[in-house]
């Protein structure tokens, strides 16, 4: 059955789980009941102790909402965390958790929204991001898109074969790795945190020496995101055309 | 349903009970669905409006110049953090309507902000001592990227509630979304009755 929206908690169950960066595992679930999402769009989990000490926590989706009857989820392990610890550590395959979702409606995207845009994510902020640009990429959008993606190292470019696959089969669709801390010998791209430069020639790139993107999307930690909106209004965009979403603390 | 191999990581017991759902938090997260809108307080304006009427508006000094109000109290925001003990100083809804002559208003009442944020709740939420502009978090001006200049404060709803940003106070008969009201979120937002999204 598939219904138009659903907040009431359902059990889910692991299909399979995978690293996706030495602190980054998928997850991905299946849904009893397969709910219509819009790429952006997270999931509520609850977990509750044999002593009924209960925990949610909010994780978005990272799959393609052409995906039907299961959803991915990134979980990136934080110290301490009590939520992603279990996720790490302790869930298997075939595991039940409940889940409630899909929630939140501005930071989506899909694909009838033509003009240039603009995807900037920060370490696992990739996670929301990546469910518009697969979105984009199962239903054929031809939207010009520019994926700014700043990660500490190598290793933790997320979902970095795909990403490079989909700009290599998409011309419309470009890549600009940056890495803040530390970089491999023969490492070409970027080698700092995104600064005013760096934006000034992403929205270039996207959009031509004259124009804007239509629209941004920023995802990633607080600061970051704080940092990113201010260069973005610098460019001249528009408060309502720049779209945030900020993780954790 | 029970998770066998789930224990949690046994926080330290609030000092008082916090609402369902919800886990302490040490910091000041910020939540915001747009960049930190560029807000100066010297030309900043607030407007109260009766459906859709002028009757009501505050320059940044005569919002300073009205009698102030310290609120202490918890915090609690529907991405679960609740945080304990927080210091606010502003200017309460009540005094605000009394400066202005207006009677105590019934219905409903939309906040609007800059960069185009909104968020609706009953009147009845807003005065009586329940609602405040603040303007101080923590005896210091409040920063920009948690609503300052000057922000909605309405600490017995879910922090989504108290408008960052905010300009104007429309009071309505009929009630109307806001932002987040209209993105799947509750119409009230009652953080003790788990009131997060549309249907609970």
């Amino acid at each position: 059955m598939v219904t138009d929206s659903s907040t009431n908690w359902q059990i889910a169950t692991v299909r399979s789980i995978s690293d996706e960066s030495p602190r980054v595992k998928l997850f991905e679930l299946e849904l009893s009941g397969a709910v219509k999402f819009r790429a952006g769009q997270f999931y509520d989990i609850r977990l509750t102790a044999p002593d009924g000490y209960q925990a949610q926590r909010s994780y978005s989706i990272t799959s393609s909402p052409d995906d039907m009857g299961s959803i991915e989820l990134a979980v990136e392990l934080i110290s301490d965390g009590e939520v992603t610890s279990y996720f790490h550590e302790a869930v298997e395959v075939g595991e039940q958790i409940e889940v409630r979702g899909p929630i939140g409606g501005h930071f989506t995207w899909n694909p009838s929204l033509p003009k240039p845009v603009l995807f900037i994510a920060g370490g696992s902020g990739i996670a929301p991001i990546m469910s518009m640009l697969r979105h984009r990429r199962s239903s054929g959008s031809h939207t010009p898109a520019l994926l700014l993606f700043s990660v500490r190292s190598y290793a933790d470019i997320l979902f970095r074969e795909e990403l490079e696959k989909m700009s290599d089969d998409d011309p419309g669709l470009k890549l600009n790795f940056t890495l803040t801390r530390s970089a491999p010998p023969d490492w070409s791209g970027e080698n700092r945190r995104i600064d005013r430069e760096m934006i000034v020639a992403a929205v270039e790139k996207l959009a031509g020496s004259n124009s804007l993107p239509d629209r941004a999307y920023v995802c990633g930690g607080s600061n970051f995101v704080e940092a990113m909106g201010n260069l973005l209004l610098d460019t001249g965009m528009g408060l309502r055309s720049i779209r945030t979403e900020r993780f954790g603390p | 349903m029970i998770n066998n191999k789930f224990f949690g990581r046994r926080r330290p017991e609030p000092p008082r009970p916090i609402p369902p759902g919800q886990y302490l938090e040490d910091g000041f997260p910020v939540l915001s669905a747009g960049p930190t809108p560029r807000v100066d307080a010297a030309t900043w304006e607030f407007t109260i409006e009766i459906e859709g009427e002028k009757a009501g508006t505050w320059s940044w000094d005569s919002l300073n110049a009205l009698s102030q109000t310290d609120v202490h109290t918890d915090i609690h925001c529907v991405t679960k953090w609740s945080k304990l003990d927080t210091d606010w100083r502003g200017v309460s809804i009540d005094t605000l309507l009394d400066d202005a002559g207006i009677a105590a208003p019934t219905g409903f009442v939309m906040a609007s902000c800059d960069g185009g944020y909104t968020t609706n709740m009953p009147a009845a939420d807003l005065i009586n001592g329940k609602g405040l502009l603040v303007h101080t978090y923590d005896g210091e001006p409040l920063a920009p990227e948690h609503g300052g200049p000057v922000r909605l404060f309405i600490p017995h709803l879910y922090l989504w509630k108290s408008a960052k940003w905010i300009r104007s106070l429309n009071f309505m008969a009929q009630d109307a979304p806001g932002f987040w009201e209209r993105n799947g979120y509750h119409m009230y937002g009652d953080p003790w009755r788990e009131q997060r999204y549309t249907g609970d």
